[in-house]
């Protein structure tokens, strides 16, 4: 059984039919992307597993159980966290409030700890801890993201366009901070229009093109696709 | 008038006693701005019926014990009485603020801004005749409950004209611990910490796993909270209770927030303070007749040429 499990989701804005039909499965483990141009779908997808919207057709389970209509608050609760797109992070709340918010639905004592392994994956954070969220950079603000979506524990961690906006070195280590947070057990769904990021580290992909899912392999077959290669990798 | 240095002090001791009903209520109007961007136009009439609660508490109380006024009552039933009245007005109107965005806001939390509004400006019209209706259309007398006694002069022995009294300190005391607890709850609780974030990113605090609807019913229970409580400080220090009297108090209390920048906690108490003083000066020294012209005039300079308060300078990120 699949840790993550979505079956022919159907999620509208009013009455504007945003996901056709979506079908995806995340193993336990697994890094697996979920890539296609703007407009196409990906963060609606996203924000129906989290719960901020509720798909009206299709289901979604976590380890078996169905989330799909549950509040996006008990959804946190049940291991799925979530660094959205654009950051979201508190602009008047200092790094360490942040991180603390990420830890809200946790009601047990080793917060501290988590505390310590995310500064550790972002030393950068750790000299800020003191400074208002709204004052970081870009980067340091995914960084953040990440961070307090890490606080939860999650059992998947769902990240939006983590790369989005920031320069290639900060890509480059936004990507190795993922495989390292993968391999400390975390599963992740990754939303990506950086394909070729993506394609690097994810074990499985799938291509949605306009609310529909036109692709599904792994990353490897993906990247030697014609279509994706055409596409969204950029090789003629 | 002779300017003296005593008559300068107990101005501003009406001033500071003043601008902490003022302050109160103007937390109301700044935690639900900061949570939900509802300016909640009802919030003064709340107030008002908890001024309202009050008087029908501390007249039916001993009329029930056989007495012509509370002021007859032995001191320790007397203080009970006090507390029990605030308790019951705070209890009230946190429930009723609770119960107004429950059927008349959250409805509209995703509606264009002026929806909301007009349905607050429509709350409050229901409140006023709610109050009209429950104790008339003139101004009504709200007793003394504590003896006159002027703590400088009488108690202290000191040698000044200035009064402060009993009934002066009791609404200090109601007041202040309030206003300081609340400053507290925002910063320092798990729940404070909660309406904080919500008021920062409503969505991203739905994915640390804060119940929104939780927390905004949370905002409108404590800010008519503090609303009964004014409304109690408010008949205490005035000696009325009047169904149009939440208009003007809440227009100062809303000019209060705004000045401190609305939807800033620390900003609206200050606000309340500087208000009450404004207040105090322009009768005192001005014309009572023109201090609300002064106090709107405030209002509006600041609108203008500081729309973002006083304090307001981190609401330029709220985007
Ligand atoms: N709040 C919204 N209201 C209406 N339509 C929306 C809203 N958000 C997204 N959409 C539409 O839904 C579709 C999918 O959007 P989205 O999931 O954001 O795409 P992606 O994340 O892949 O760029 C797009 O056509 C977009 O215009
Ligand atoms: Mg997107």
């Amino acid at each position: 059984m699949a840790l993550l499990e979505a079956t022919d989701l159907h999620t509208y804005y009013g009455h504007i039919h945003a996901l056709k039909g979506i079908s995806l499965h995340v193993e336990e483990g697994e890094i697996v992307t979920l890539i296609g141009a703007n407009g196409a779908g990906k963060t609606t997808t996203l924000k129906s597993i989290s719960g901020l919207l509720h798909p009206r057709r299709g289901t979604i389970t976590l380890a078996g159980r169905r989330i799909d209509q549950m509040p996006p608050h008990e959804i946190v609760g049940l291991g799925i966290g979530q660094a959205p797109e654009g950051r979201r992070i508190f602009p008047r709340m200092t790094v360490q409030e942040n991180l603390e918010m990420g830890a809200f639905a946790r009601r047990d004592g080793s917060i501290k700890a988590d505390m310590e392994r995310v500064l550790t994956l972002f030393p950068r954070l750790k000299e800020r801890t003191n400074q208002l969220g709204g004052t970081l950079s870009g980067g340091e603000q995914q960084m953040l993201a990440i961070g307090r979506a890490l606080m939860a524990r999650p059992r998947v961690l769902l990240l939006d366009e983590p790369s989005m906006g920031l320069a290639p070195m900060l890509v480059e280590l936004i990507f190795r901070t993922i495989v390292e947070i993968n391999q400390q057990g975390t599963t992740i769904l990754l939303v990506e229009q950086n394909a070729l990021m993506a394609l690097n580290v994810a074990r499985r992909g799938y291509v949605l093109e306009t609310g529909t899912i036109v692709l599904h392999d792994t990353a490897a077959n993906l990247q030697q696709n014609e279509m994706v290669q055409k596409a969204y990798l950029g090789i003629e | 008038m002779q300017v003296t240095p005593e008559l300068l002090i107990q101005v501003l001791l009406i001033g500071i006693t003043n601008g902490a009903i003022i302050a109160l209520v103007a937390l109301g109007y700044t935690l639900v701005y900061g949570i939900v961007e509802l300016i909640n136009f009802a919030h003064g009439d709340v107030f008002m019926l908890g001024t309202m609660l009050s008087l029908t508490m501390v007249t039916w109380v001993p009329s029930l014990m056989g007495l012509r006024g509370a002021w007859l009552m032995p001191t320790p039933l007397l203080m009970a009485l006090v507390l029990g009245t605030l308790i019951l007005a705070m209890v009230f109107c946190g429930l009723l603020n609770v119960a107004i965005e429950r059927f008349a806001y959250r409805r509209l939390r995703n509606a264009p801004r002026l929806a909301p509004l007009i349905t607050a400006i429509g709350v409050s019209f229901i409140l006023v005749n709610v109050g009209l209706h429950w104790k008339g259309a003139s101004p009504v007398n709200f007793p003394d409950l504590l003896p006159n006694v002027n703590l400088l002069a009488g108690v202290l022995g000191l040698n000044t004209t200035v009064t402060f009294t009993l009934k002066d300190l009791l609404v200090i005391l109601i007041t202040v611990p309030l206003i300081v607890g609340l400053q507290l709850f925002v910063q320092r609780t798990r729940l404070g910490k909660a309406m904080r974030a919500t008021a920062q990113d409503r969505e991203a605090a739905q994915i640390m796993g804060i119940d929104i609807n939780l927390t905004i019913a949370l905002t409108f229970l404590l800010g008519g909270a503090l609303a009964g409580a004014a409304g109690l400080a408010f008949g205490l220090y005035n000696n009325i209770a009047w169904f149009f009297q939440g208009f003007r108090n809440g227009l100062y209390a809303f000019t209060a927030a705004v000045m401190g920048g609305i939807g800033n906690v620390t900003g609206a108490a200050l606000g309340g303070f500087v208000i009450g003083l404004l207040a105090a000066f322009s009768d005192f020294f001005f014309d009572p007749r023109w201090t609300q012209a002064v106090v709107f005039a405030v209002l509006i300079l600041i609108l203008v040429f500081r729309p973002t308060g006083l304090l307001g300078e981190k609401q330029a990120e709220r985007a």
